[in-house]
């Protein structure tokens, strides 16, 4: 098997997901950069890991946790202060359904 | 040819935990907007999450009340998708090792009883809340959208029935039986009006027997009520659009309440792709069987259990299901008077009836002592209290006057069963009304109730009627 299969990328639908509104110009030129990371990933996946257990943290500890005890939260000035834009103690966002 | 509905509920949970999922920020409803919020719950760069212990313990807890497997190795994965109430781009959650698997809860509907299996339940953090601003607050016409973020983090759990469910009053009933259970457990307040408790069904149509129909997504339901209207019109539309031959489409419908309609949501139809992996912000969860065991063993008496129990006792089953639902206090209440030795039957019509009643017109009641119960009912059993001067001895308890004898005694309601007491008005009133004694001898047997009447207005009420009767009869005889 060939470490560098073809790999088909749907660039506008990653570019959707990702909310970023690419110009048609820089299409392909993405499409190639995005191209190379999955073409290493692929190279990764082309080793035997047959008999490697599987794991989904690379730490080897499980059961990290914090007693169910409050903390202090930050002051709404701070937390409102890098806000584009805030009214009455709100963050003010632009709307939120997707209509077409 | 008819067609069949199948029916899976999605249910979410918010843990009434003291502190959120992944951060310390306090769990509380209805403070001022982004007052309980932190860089870990805003997703600023740099935090890091850790989980609170008593989530996944109250996670495990519904497991087991569900019958569930408890996956000794489970995950956090990462869901990935934009929305303005979602700090960090992305929702913590569970993918393919949730912590719960494959249970089922028995449920008894109007129909009778039935099984609702369980999928799965699992962790996660809730979203915050997002406010629309503009013409008429629709969703749809919004100009701007205000955030706040203090429920952002809060534990939720996602319980996923299976598409077990055959009819809009079993859904409902199902959703009733799992807050129930949920309230029982103590791991939420489950209000449906304040979102802590929210369900989602996804309803399609099939032949019986054939392979499953597209199925629809309905959303906003605030009630049980709205549940079961809304599933009834939903699988009303579907069942019209088959039948003219037409396709139900796949998508996510609101319910209307006021209209009383479902309607599709006009979103961009980009199929949903969370790209879900592995957080690795965080480490696995093992549930070994010691945690387990020790989480099983503090599960407390659940509702099906309950209601077992009370038919054991010799409650009717009507009232059963209602005690069962009662507020804890007033099952405590129920448990407590048995215990100091009431009649169990008795017991639970009162706390369901006349108990219920008083504390609806007013919540600061403070509920009588169940030893305090059981001596109303004994005083009502021995005849020293009739049943109707029994409801005005209660609220004297209620109000705070005492014990029931005390309430009794003071209120003066104690019945006159002394037979020479009552002998005397007795004589009294026929003195008085030798008219009636007259029509009586005639052959006029309706007469006595009047007589009685007399005697009763006399005592206040207070007479034992079984006694006036035979003085009565005596005399008349």
């Amino acid at each position: 098997m060939s470490a560098f299969m073809p790999i088909d990328i749907d660039i506008v639908h990653v570019a959707r997901l990702a909310r970023i509104d690419l110009h048609p110009d820089e299409l392909e030129s993405y499409r190639a950069q995005l191209g190379v990371i999955l073409e290493h990933a692929a190279k990764v996946q082309a080793y035997d890991t047959s008999g490697v257990e599987p794991i989904s943290h690379p730490l080897g500890f499980t059961n990290a946790f914090r007693e169910d005890e409050p903390a202090p939260s930050l002051p709404r000035d701070e937390v409102l202060s890098a806000a584009p834009e805030a009214r009455d103690g709100y963050f003010v966002a632009p709307p939120t359904m997707e209509t077409e | 040819m008819t067609w069949e509905p199948v029916i899976g509920i999605e249910v979410h949970v918010e843990l009434l935990t003291s502190s959120k999922m992944f951060c310390g920020c306090r769990v509380s409803f209805g403070d001022p907007p982004n007052t309980n919020v932190c860089p870990t719950c805003l997703g600023l760069p740099g935090s890091l999450p850790v989980p609170n212990r008593r989530a996944i313990e109250w996670l495990v807890k519904i497991g087991l009340a569900l019958n569930c497997r408890i996956n000794e190795w489970s995950v956090f994965h990462r869901k990935n998708y934009f929305y303005a109430d979602l700090p960090k781009n992305y929702q913590i959650s569970q993918y393919d090792h949730p912590v719960c698997v494959d249970g089922w809860l028995d449920v008894s509907g109007p129909d009778g009883a039935f099984r609702v299996g369980i999928e799965r339940a699992h962790m996660e953090e809730d979203t915050g809340k997002s406010i629309h601003l503009g013409e008429g607050g629709r969703i749809h016409s919004a100009t701007q959208t205000l955030l706040d973020f203090n429920r952002a983090g809060v534990p939720l759990v996602e319980i996923v029935s299976k598409p077990d469910i055959g009819t809009p009053p079993r859904a409902r009933a199902f959703a009733q039986e799992l807050r129930e259970v949920i309230l029982t457990l103590g791991v939420s307040d489950a209000r449906l009006e304040e979102g802590s408790m929210r369900f989602d069904a996804n309803v399609s149509l099939r032949r019986p027997g054939g392979p499953l129909g597209t199925k629809v997504e309905v959303k906003n339901m605030n009630s049980f009520r709205s549940l079961e209207r809304a599933l009834g019109y939903e699988i009303d539309r579907q069942r019209k659009l088959l039948e003219a031959g037409r396709e139900v489409v796949q998508e996510t419908r609101h319910w209307d309440e006021e209209a009383g309609v479902t309607q599709g949501m006009r979103t961009k139809e980009v199929s949903s792709d969370y790209r879900y992996f592995p957080d690795p912000d965080l480490v696995p969860i093992v549930v070994d069987t010691a945690w387990r065991e020790r989480i099983a063993a503090e599960l407390p008496e659940l509702p099906a259990q309950r209601r077992a129990r009370y038919l054991d006792q010799g409650v009717d089953p009507q009232t059963a299901s209602v005690l069962s639902a009662s507020e804890p206090d007033l099952r405590n209440l129920y448990d407590q008077a048995v215990e100091a030795g009431a009649d169990p039957r008795t017991t639970a019509l009162w706390v369901t009836g006349e108990i219920t009643a008083a504390l609806r017109r007013d919540e600061q009641l403070r509920l009588p002592a169940g030893g305090e119960l059981a001596e109303l009912l004994t005083l009502i059993e021995q005849g020293t209290v009739s049943a109707s001067a029994a409801k005005e001895v209660l609220a004297g308890m209620l109000a705070g006057e005492g014990g029931a004898r005390e309430v009794a005694e003071r209120r003066n309601l104690i019945q006159i069963s002394d037979s020479d007491a009552l002998s005397e008005v007795v004589d009294t009133v026929l003195a008085e009304n030798p008219d009636a004694v007259e029509r009586y001898r005639a052959g006029e047997g309706k007469v006595l109730g009047f007589l009685v009447g007399q005697v009763m207005r006399a005592t206040g009420g207070r007479a034992d009627p079984r006694l006036v009767n035979r003085l009565l009869a005596e005399r008349l005889g």
